[in-house]
């Protein structure tokens, strides 16, 4: 589909750049057929699969029933056939019923039958909070996801990332989770390449680089994060690396940061306990213990359950908590 | 104004051939479709026989320790084998549970390899090429949607393929069952759902799990087909699988078929069914075994006699002992296997708990277990 005029002046949006991930592969790979609750004549509820169905058919862009094990149960059956199913969990709170497809069986298919039978499919989330949506609508289960072992796990943050990474996702050999921030689908645009490209799972992507403090988050984060950053001083040199993708992840990248600044912050919206924060804390005590010159910071959701609306704020974790934390741990 | 009905509907049951032996040829007559032969029928038996053997070799392996559970199959070969040999070998696809051995079987699935499975081993679910199958299912429902999403995915590729999915009445309690049935039917794909209602889900009989009459009513729900058969009944398991199996090919429909039947052994080697059921029960259903109504009617077809029946459980008996070689004689897998199959490609991480694994440096990270990045 040809981008409208703003989206030329303007660039795109998350949801304009995933859609147009979809269309290029959908347009490129017969096996692709995306599906979902709401994703066809309506265009999905965030209206990422906007326009699919009229363009490649009711048989390709597919509303299903109202039934999330049944969407990743049945897409597991298309994957291990041929397909290459592109299903939809409308929101990351609907994960639950689709967990035990998700987890115990796209996830093991290849690992049981000793690669005889593999699962080729992408799961889209919507994620995270910040959007004011009701409540089961504003989670990040992530670590979950992470914990169990068989699938790749993707948090892009900018359309461009999105894009790119989407059509790996796709393109993988196995399982992926690609989870899509809420609160950035329509709140920054950017210029996104036309074409087609893949930027390679498994790769954190340095946002900015400095020398006195490692910044790590993923997801809309990298915007609180960014804010954070300008309300630093100056003179405070902060690299900031988003994940990109969460599972593998490119301890190489984080580990080489920690190294070289010694000081660490991790800023996640998931609550604190057991989390991917967690593990990176963990695993930069075991590899960069003689360079920290500070203990590691995570500024988190709390261990509570995420509220609603009107307390969101107060749960995700703001620039300001950002800027304090960062603070601290240079000054440690 | 008059209350009008809205949805009507009744359950057949088919049975061909009744416990005695008795065959009912206004309901099956030879040499029409969907009848098997007499030459099938004693193939069919011999393959029953097998099967059973190879059940009770597998029994007694647990029970010396040289497997870790089994599931017995044992009285449920009918609806194994008349159902799997319904669907085309190397074209259609089947997806079990974990009572169908036979069928199994017959659709190129090494012996050994089952065995392999209920050892501990993932080898044995390592599908050789070419053999339509999917891997036994432990959890209860699950593999009916992935039997959906295949056989909607033959649909879209307009691949003259069918699934057939195997479970148990205890699994038609799962959401999955429900959701798979929806799918099925909504998108109209070729599958046949296969219940093996064998009356107990372990301890819990089937008045139980359901206030429903039969399983198979529960399809009416969906739009699918459905019928109930005796499951013990060869005659009966074949002509309503392979009539499903024409429709589904046809573009006719979704259909579930229920099997009556019984689980005449133990839930699994864990389980002790005497703790929960009588032994008048299990008494009035053994005289009801597949084996023995096939038995007497290929004998008094003249088809078979004590002396074949004396060299296919020689020639059973031999298959089994090959069969217990074949799977204790493989070496214990290398630890790198635990490894290798969870993605296309290794991550590096994985790697180096692999590698540590290797140095007997468990928990380790490879830095501090003395190995370095790239060394392996």
């Amino acid at each position: 589909m040809p981008r409208t005029e703003k989206q030329i002046k303007d660039g795109l949006t998350l949801v304009d750049a995933i859609n147009e991930a979809l269309a290029q592969e959908m347009e490129r790979d017969s096996r692709v057929v995306c599906l979902g609750e709401d994703v066809g004549l309506n265009g999905g509820v965030f209206r990422v699969t906007e326009g699919l169905q009229k363009r490649f058919g009711p048989d390709r862009v597919i509303d299903s029933p109202l039934s999330e094990s049944g969407i990743m149960g049945t897409s597991i059956g298309l994957a291990m056939a041929g397909m290459r199913p592109v299903p939809e969990i409308q929101f990351e709170g609907f994960m639950g019923p689709a967990y035990d497809q998700l987890v115990n069986h796209a996830a093991r298919f290849r690992n049981r039958t000793r690669g005889s039978l593999t699962v080729p499919l992408t799961v889209r989330v919507p994620w995270g909070g910040g959007i004011h949506a009701p409540e089961f609508h504003s989670d990040s289960p992530e670590a979950i996801y992470i914990h169990n072992p068989g699938m790749k796990v993707v948090c892009a943050s900018t359309p461009t990332d999105a894009k790119g990474l989407l059509l790996s996702a796709i393109r993988d050999p196995d399982p992926v989770i690609f989870f899509e921030p809420k609160r950035v689908y329509r709140s920054y645009r950017e210029q996104v390449p036309e074409e087609e490209y893949t930027i390679p799972l498994g790769k954190a992507k340095v946002l900015a680089e400095g020398t006195d403090v490692t910044m790590i988050t993923w997801g809309a984060n990298v915007f609180q994060c960014l804010e954070a950053i300008d309300q630093l001083p100056e003179d405070l040199s902060v690299e900031l690396i988003d994940l990109r993708t969460l599972n593998p992840l490119d301890w190489d990248t984080v580990c080489a940061s920690a190294e070289k600044t010694g000081r660490v912050v991790i800023v996640q919206e998931a609550a604190k306990t057991c989390s991917l924060a967690s593990e990176i804390m963990a695993t930069i005590m075991e590899r960069c213990f003689l360079n920290l010159k500070a203990p590691v910071q995570r500024v988190c959701g709390f261990d509570t359950i995420m509220p609603y609306a009107k307390l969101e704020l107060d749960y995700l974790p703001s620039p300001k908590i950002i800027v304090e934390a960062t603070e601290q741990v240079a000054a440690y | 104004m008059p209350v009008r009905t809205a949805y009507q509907a009744k359950i057949e049951f088919l049975q061909i051939l009744d416990e005695h032996g008795h065959y009912d040829a206004k309901l099956a007559p030879p040499g029409t479709e969907g009848v098997l032969t007499d030459e099938q029928a004693v193939f069919l038996y011999e393959r029953m026989i097998e099967c059973r053997r190879l059940d009770e070799i597998a029994f007694t392996l647990q029970r010396s320790g040289r497997m870790y559970t089994y599931p017995q199959n044992k009285g449920q070969e009918a609806a194994a084998l008349g159902s799997g040999f319904a669907m085309r070998k190397g074209t259609d696809w089947l997806v079990p549970c974990y009572r169908e051995n036979a069928a199994l079987f017959l659709h190129g699935l090494p012996m050994h390899l089952v065995f392999l499975h209920w050892m501990g081993d993932e080898r044995g679910n390592a599908i050789p090429a070419g053999v339509n199958v999917t891997p036994i299912a432990i959890p209860i429902g699950t593999q009916m949607l992935h039997a959906t999403g295949m056989a909607w995915a033959f649909k879209m590729r307009k691949d003259d393929r069918c699934v057939i999915t195997y479970f148990g009445d205890g699994a038609t309690s799962e959401g999955d069952f429900h959701e798979a049935m929806n799918f099925a039917t909504t998108f109209n794909v070729p599958a046949i759902f296969f219940c093996q209602n064998n009356q107990w889900a372990i301890s819990v009989p089937r008045e139980q799990q359901m206030a429903s009459e039969t399983v198979a009513q529960k399809a009416l729900a969906y739009g699918a087909q459905c019928v109930q058969v005796d499951g013990n009944d060869i005659f009966a398991v074949y002509k309503a699988t392979y009539d499903a199996r024409e429709r589904a090919r046809a573009g006719g429909g979704v259909t579930l078929i229920e099997a009556v039947t019984y689980r005449l052994g133990d839930h699994t080697t864990a389980d002790d069914a005497r703790r929960y059921r009588n032994s008048e029960e299990v008494e009035a259903w053994q005289s009801k075994d597949p084996l023995i109504r096939l038995r007497k009617f290929i004998t008094a077809k003249g088809l078979w006699d004590d002396a074949k029946q004396a060299a296919i459980e020689e020639k059973a008996k031999a298959m089994v002992a090959e069969v217990v070689k074949k799977s204790e004689g493989i070496e214990k897998p290398s630890t790198d296997e635990m490894f290798n199959f969870l993605y296309a490609q290794i991550p590096e991480e994985l790697r180096k708990q692999r590698d540590t694994l290797r140095t007997h440096s468990l928990g380790l990270d490879p830095a501090q277990a003395g190995l370095r990045a790239g060394s392996h």
